[in-house]
């Protein structure tokens, strides 16, 4: 970060910068403050001050950065830049949420500190890991791929039946709106509570948001395309392989990456109503009743990194088998 | 042409839905006969297979109902039970419906806020439009019972904490799609209005939002239906205080599967009347607009 603002001295006014390092040194001091025994703004709140001081350092380096990646030349230094605005960003709000939680010593039953939450996520790691294996890499996972996977076909089978596609797609489509998580009690019901239940449940929820936008993407070929591969007199499986798919991959790629949200919810909500003595809904459900809230707050960490990292990973895969799209192109 | 592609259109629904029904009939044959069978073995009696038939379709707590089984038990909770009644679907109904559209009020307004300061800001928009799409990446709704929880232990009951979940899931599509939205103005557009040295409000109020809305429609459609989500999960860990959510874990308690497909019809009916309400709200903002339907 340093190293970034001291490329950044030629252009920036003296006085933003010396502000950005006050800010910088009351982010330090407040934290030193804070670092001892908690409760330090009720003994001493003319220490407060420094927290306006610090967002407002915050807000300049930010501004700085942003300036400086709108001027960069190189595509290395502009994503650079595009990864530390927000991290800076996330920074200050960590940091912000610690001085709270540690100078006014909140009760860790309402809010536990960042720092809590971290030393509790890496010494709870092995349970951590157990629920994470029961609910993502079981229940999550098979849901998914069967859900996304059946909803490809369906959507395959029925792209060349019209009569099909008006009967499914008002059905496909008012399915949107209502709320499908509900059907997770009726699921335990049918499946038992171990895994299968919350893949049941999965399966369901990711159905047809793929059927919906596989269609959708299925029609969304060049009409000029479909023309070329006619004259070239190529049959109903050459037009799928090279026209009609590839111009579908976007809208797919769509749902997989809303799907992988809406399976890790559907699978932890599905916990709720029975489950055995392990899994992510399990364990905040039960760490809650025991107001023991630093691994509940360690359990969404774990949520919140599988969710973010596997939307990640879809997005790089869309990159790579996307890269002649307008829509990736654009994004450079 | 229009008339007979609409006729098939229905034609092609009703069959749909016919289909539909007769899987649900059989459906329900298979999934409730196994008990039946074992009753019927246990208990050492002769059954034939029109009594399993009559049998399977009048149990008290079936593995799955049939349709009329649930619309008796809507039927009763609707019309025969006092509208204040705890056994009423009106009354969980209408906890429901509050806390969804507290919700998508507070959600709408935040995204509508956030994208306002993220169109006119740069170091805004780079700062936190990374983190507001990955806000949904987070299954925000898993901690749902524990927000509840906490608000609950500083005495802050009732409709906000689950309209705040709500909120959560809202505000999301509103940002994006006003996003979106205010930054469709024409060019052109934008420096006419530059020409005649319009102010900053102006460019707003005259352009950038007049703009916006068509957007902004499209995506209170998917925050409304998103915030019913989350209002009935949201009412999962409240218990016995009400609300549809709330109606299908106890449901699930005491094995009412009856009840508990009366409440998600319910719950799918009032999702898919707020979404037709917006979009009819949007169909007569582009109507005005002059963008045809």
């Amino acid at each position: 970060m340093t190293s970034a603002m001291t490329v950044n001295t030629q252009s920036a006014p003296v006085g933003r910068l010396v502000l950005i390092a006050a800010g910088a040194a009351a982010l330090l001091l407040s934290l030193w403050i804070t670092g001892g025994e908690p409760g330090a703004y009720n003994r001493q709140p003319i220490w407060l001050v420094l927290i306006p001081l610090m967002l407002l350092g915050g807000w300049f380096a930010m501004e700085q950065l942003t300036a400086l990646g709108d001027r960069l030349e190189s595509k290395a230094a502009v994503r650079a830049v595009n990864l530390a605005v927000p991290t800076l960003f996330a920074v200050l709000l960590l940091v912000l949420w610690q001085l709270i939680c540690t100078g006014f010593a909140v009760p860790s039953v309402l809010l536990p500190a960042p720092g809590t939450i971290g030393i509790t996520f890496f010494s709870e790691l092995e349970t951590l890991a157990k629920d994470f294996a029961q609910t993502w890499l079981k229940a999550v996972l098979a849901g998914w791929l069967i859900g996304c996977g059946s909803g490809f076909v369906v959507a395959l089978l029925i792209d060349r039946s019209p009569f099909l596609q008006k009967g499914l797609m008002p059905i496909g489509n008012i399915m949107s709106s209502i709320p499908i998580v509900g059907i997770a009690p009726i699921m335990v019901m049918w499946f038992g509570f171990d895994w299968q239940s919350k893949a049941a449940v999965v399966v369901i929820m990711t159905f047809f948001p793929m059927l919906v936008n596989t269609l959708a993407g299925l029609h969304a070929s060049d009409n000029l395309h479909l023309n070329l591969l006619h004259t070239y007199a190529g049959n109903r499986r050459q037009t799928l392989w090279y026209v009609q798919l590839p111009a579908a991959l976007p809208f797919i790629f769509n749902a997989l990456k809303i799907n992988s949200t809406l399976a890790l919810i559907g699978a932890i909500v599905a916990e709720f109503f029975g489950t055995p003595i392990v899994g992510m809904g399990f364990r905040i459900s039960t760490e809650v009743g025991r107001m023991n809230m630093d691994m509940v707050w360690a359990t969404i960490l774990v949520a919140a990194l599988a969710g973010s990292i596997s939307y990640g990973l879809l997005a790089l895969l869309e990159r790579k088998l996307t890269f002649w799209h307008p829509s990736t192109r654009a994004a450079g | 042409m229009f008339k007979s592609f609409h006729k098939s259109q229905a034609a092609a629904l009703t069959l749909m839905v016919l289909a539909l029904l007769l899987l649900w009939y059989a459906g329900a044959l298979w999934l409730n006969s196994d008990q039946l069978i074992n009753g019927y073995e246990r208990r050492n009696i002769d059954w034939n297979f029109s009594q399993l038939v009559a049998d399977a379709y009048s149990m008290k707590r079936p593995m799955l109902p049939t349709p009329d089984q649930i619309g008796a038990e809507l039927y009763k909770s609707i019309f025969d039970t006092a509208v204040d009644s705890k056994r009423s679907l009106v009354y969980h109904s209408a906890i429901t419906l509050s806390s969804t559209l507290l919700g998508f009020l507070m959600g709408g307004l935040l995204g509508i806020v956030l994208a306002i300061g993220i169109v006119h800001n740069r170091t805004l928009e780079r700062s936190l439009m990374p983190w507001v799409i990955t806000s949904q990446t987070i299954p925000i709704l898993a901690i749902a019972p524990m927000i509840i929880v906490v608000l609950g232990a500083l005495n802050f009951t009732g409709l906000v904490p689950k309209a705040i979940i709500s909120m959560y899931l809202s505000f999301f599509p509103v940002t994006i799609g006003m996003v979106k939205g205010l930054r469709a103005p024409d060019k052109l557009h934008m420096e006419l209005l530059a020409t005649y040295s319009a102010k900053p409000g102006e460019f707003f109020w005259k352009l950038r939002w007049p703009t916006a809305l068509p957007y902004l429609f499209a995506s209170l459609k998917i925050a409304i239906a998103a915030s019913l989500v989350g209002a009935i999960v949201a009412e999962l860990p409240t218990g016995a205080q009400g609300g549809l959510g709330a109606r299908l874990l106890s449901g699930s308690y005491y094995g009412q599967t009856v009840q508990i497909w009366a409440a998600l019809v319910v719950a799918a009916v009032l999702g898919a009347v707020l979404v037709a309400l917006v979009g009819m709200m949007e169909r007569k903002i582009n109507r005005r607009m002059g963008i045809a339907a």
